[in-house]
């Protein structure tokens, strides 16, 4: 039996589904920036990274130049987060989880309605220069396009590690992160630091969403990639970047590999509902994820 | 869609709202209710099939002043594809007399309806898609899967492949995947794919690829092993392109991919890009703009302002040619009806007779302005899909072109099965089978 078994399809299965993982993480990451510094679920994420596509690929369908169309996507991403933050979380400040997470959703629905208002119903490809050509490692097929992508993962971690670790802003963050009120008691401006974090989601959202774009294709359907976010923040806790890589790679290899070898057993078409199962196991096991902070509140 | 359209239509929707509110229909007037869907996930192929129907509707009433002199008029309500909007809209929009069909252009809304319409006796038409078993005009009298029900695209889509290899008896020993959306829509066609693999000696694996279907590698990788010899794409809306897209990347040939028919559209392969070169698909209506109807609209309807399409250059694209297929199937019912009941006004039953005596043959069809743009249709009281013939067409890298000649499914062998199916359901649901004198009685108001 075990002799039967093909390894080298294996393999090229597992690398697959940690590449795919890759892709997830990235969605990933943007939900971790705005939970870490203001503990909400910002369910908007999809929706962030469809509008950012969209607006990049209709700036360069109108002939911005590549370069520019990215720069001023991002710009307007930056504009939108601090928009968002002072209409709609500012006024919301102190208010329960459950009340930020209910905006944030229908934020989510007025993002998209605007991001088809503004930009049309039509969908677009997007071709980024990466050819997705498989390359053949030692008779395993790797797809050159989900090895880009996991290098531009790898370096914004890089980026986001170095940017939390030795800015000013990154340490504020860090401060904001561990306890708000400490944070305002030692002068540290929040509402500047959520400005500033809802930017970088949107630069998160901006990467995302060209990648996951060239992918898909950008239509409406990318602000659903966040459900596949959601069970690689169960698994790796809503608070740590390095927990939505590291969830993101176990989430992908293990609901590939579970389509391949026992999808058969339940009728195919698993790997969407056994990511959820994977996180729900683990939220027994570890409530907080893998990397996640152990709340302790004094009662 | 832009800003300013979006006004334009809020403005148009708000008189829509009107529209509905006075329901009195004129006595010249007949009426389409609309549930269309313009934004949402599945806009852009809603935009192209209700922009199309609504340019041909509008064609009729420039060019020739209605049918017979009963001015069309519409309505459109938003679905956004979701069936309890579906359901509303239809609500919202029974009241309006002289409704001349239904047309949701979505099978879940369709489903729904079904018990609602046939109460009613208004046709509800689904076109190209809808259960295979409405087929069957003994059990469900007002619906009508016109030109292609899914169990003929299976049929048509194997006697393509077996073309392509030779004849149906070089099928025997080959492989065939179907990679299929995980839906009632997608798997509406396992059996018949497991009895033509029996008929005709191929074998089939038949695959299911989750909602949305945005990824797709283990079901790609599992196909590359199989090593099958066609894959059949019967997918919707983004699991299209990531088909084709994750073809390439595990390196199975994207000519050796063959599209159901929502799985044809200009929409499945742009955001693949390169990687739909090749590429073919199955369809009851050709694209392109050079049909002379096609021609028509261009000249009369966009030329007075009135086209529907904000962007002309989806003029012509697979779901306005099919929307326009569509607006002559329903024009040339209520034709057909008026010669039968007089010309005014007719109510949905009278309608419903004109879809069952709707017979348009290929010189009909070039009279219309629509030769190579469809074949033929051929509706009777008990076959309400009415015999529609498919062709094929590849995508490359720009447009489609066709790459075969119109191909007729095997009707005779899928007909005991469907009627098999639908007096099945006839018997669960207490339903007494029709007769063609049943079929003939008509309510006239």
């Amino acid at each position: 039996m075990i002799a039967d078994f093909d390894y080298q399809f294996f393999i090229e299965v597992l690398v697959g589904g940690l590449l795919s993982g890759v892709m997830y993480s990235l969605v990933a990451i943007g939900f971790v920036l705005i939970y870490k510094t203001s503990g909400v679920l910002n369910f908007a994420q999809g929706a962030l990274l469809l509008f950012a596509a969209l607006t990049f690929v209709s700036l360069v369908e109108r002939g911005v130049p590549f370069a520019l169309a990215l720069v001023a996507t991002f710009a307007i991403m930056v504009a939108i987060g601090i928009a968002i933050e002072r209409t709609v979380l500012r006024p919301l400040t102190n208010k329960p989880p459950i009340t930020l997470f209910m905006a944030t959703l229908g934020l989510s629905y007025i993002i998209e309605g605007a991001a088809q208002l503004i930009w049309g119903t039509q969908v677009h490809g997007l071709d980024l220069g990466i050819e997705d050509v498989p390359l053949e490692v030692g008779g395993v097929l790797i797809s050159q396009f989900d090895i880009f992508a996991a290098v531009v993962a790898a370096g914004m971690v890089l980026l986001l590690s170095l940017f939390f670790r030795y800015t000013r802003i990154g340490l504020s963050f860090r401060a904001v992160a561990d306890d708000q009120f400490a944070a305002l008691a030692v002068g540290l401006r929040l509402p500047l630091i959520w400005a500033t974090v809802w930017a970088a989601a949107g630069l998160v959202a901006l990467v995302a969403g060209l990648l996951w774009g060239a992918r898909l294709g950008v239509q409406f359907s990318l602000s659903l990639v966040v459900l596949k976010a959601l069970p690689v923040l169960v698994l790796g806790g809503f608070d740590s970047i390095l927990g939505a890589i590291v969830g993101g790679l176990l989430i992908g290899a293990s609901e590939k590999l579970a389509e391949v070898y026992i999808g058969d057993y339940f009728g195919g078409g698993i790997e969407s509902w056994f990511a959820y199962v994977v996180a729900l196991v683990f939220l027994l096991i570890r409530p907080s994820g893998l990397f996640g902070q152990k709340l302790v509140e004094r009662v | 869609m832009t800003f300013l359209s979006t006004i334009k239509a809020a403005a148009l929707s708000a008189a829509m709202i009107v529209s509905v509110a006075l329901p009195a229909a004129h006595a010249d007037e007949q009426y389409f209710p609309l549930q269309s869907y313009r934004v949402g996930p599945y806009a852009a192929g809603g935009t192209g099939f209700f922009g199309g129907f609504i340019d041909y509707l509008n064609l009729i009433n420039i060019r020739d002043g209605g049918v017979n002199g009963v001015k069309l008029t519409w309505d459109e309500c938003e679905t956004q594809y979701e069936v309890e909007r579906g359901v509303e809209c239809y609500e919202r929009q029974k009241s309006h007399a002289g409704a001349a069909a239904w047309n949701p252009l979505s099978v879940g809304i369709a489903y729904a309806m079904i018990d609602r319409i046939t109460a009613d006796k208004v046709p509800l038409i689904t076109v190209n898609h809808g259960r295979t078993d409405s087929t069957d005009g003994r059990v469900f009298p007002y619906v009508f899967p016109l030109l292609l029900n899914p169990y003929s695209e299976t049929s048509g889509i194997v006697n393509y492949i077996a073309a392509k290899e030779g004849g149906i008896d070089k099928l025997k020993g080959k492989k065939i995947v179907v990679l299929y959306h995980g839906s009632p829509y997608g798997k509406e066609t396992i059996p018949i794919y497991e009895l033509l693999a029996q008929k005709y000696g191929f074998t089939v694996q038949q695959i299911e690829v989750p909602h949305p279907g945005n990824e797709q590698q283990s079901q790609w990788l599992t196909i590359r092993r199989a090593k099958p010899d066609f894959v059949v794409l019967r997918g919707w809306g983004v699991m299209n392109p990531v088909a084709l897209k994750t073809a390439v990347k595990v390196g199975f040939p994207v000519d050796h991919i063959v599209g159901n028919v929502w799985s044809n559209s200009e929409e499945d392969v742009i955001p693949a890009g390169d990687a739909a070169k090749g590429y073919t698909a199955i369809t009851t209506q050709a694209s392109g703009n050079t049909y002379p109807v096609v021609q028509e609209i261009v000249k009369t309807v966009y030329g007075a302002s009135k086209g529907n399409l904000e962007d002309k250059s989806r003029i012509g694209s697979v779901y306005h040619n099919l929307g326009i297929v569509n607006g002559i199937l329903n024009v040339e019912a209520i034709r057909v009806a008026q010669e039968k009941f007089g010309h005014r006004t007719l109510t949905g039953d009278e309608v419903r007779w004109g879809f069952e005596h709707l017979k348009l043959d290929p010189a009909k069809v070039e009279a219309l302005g629509a030769k190579d743009l469809f074949h033929s249709i051929n509706v009777s009281w008990d076959n309400h899909e009415g015999e529609g013939y498919v062709t094929f067409q590849q995508w490359d890298g720009k447009k489609w072109n066709v790459v075969s000649d119109w191909i007729a499914p095997d009707w005779a062998l899928l007909r005991p099965i469907i009627e098999k199916s639908a007096e099945a359901y006839a018997a669960e649901k207490g339903i007494k089978l029709r007769t063609a004198d049943d079929a003939n009685a008509v309510t006239t108001n």
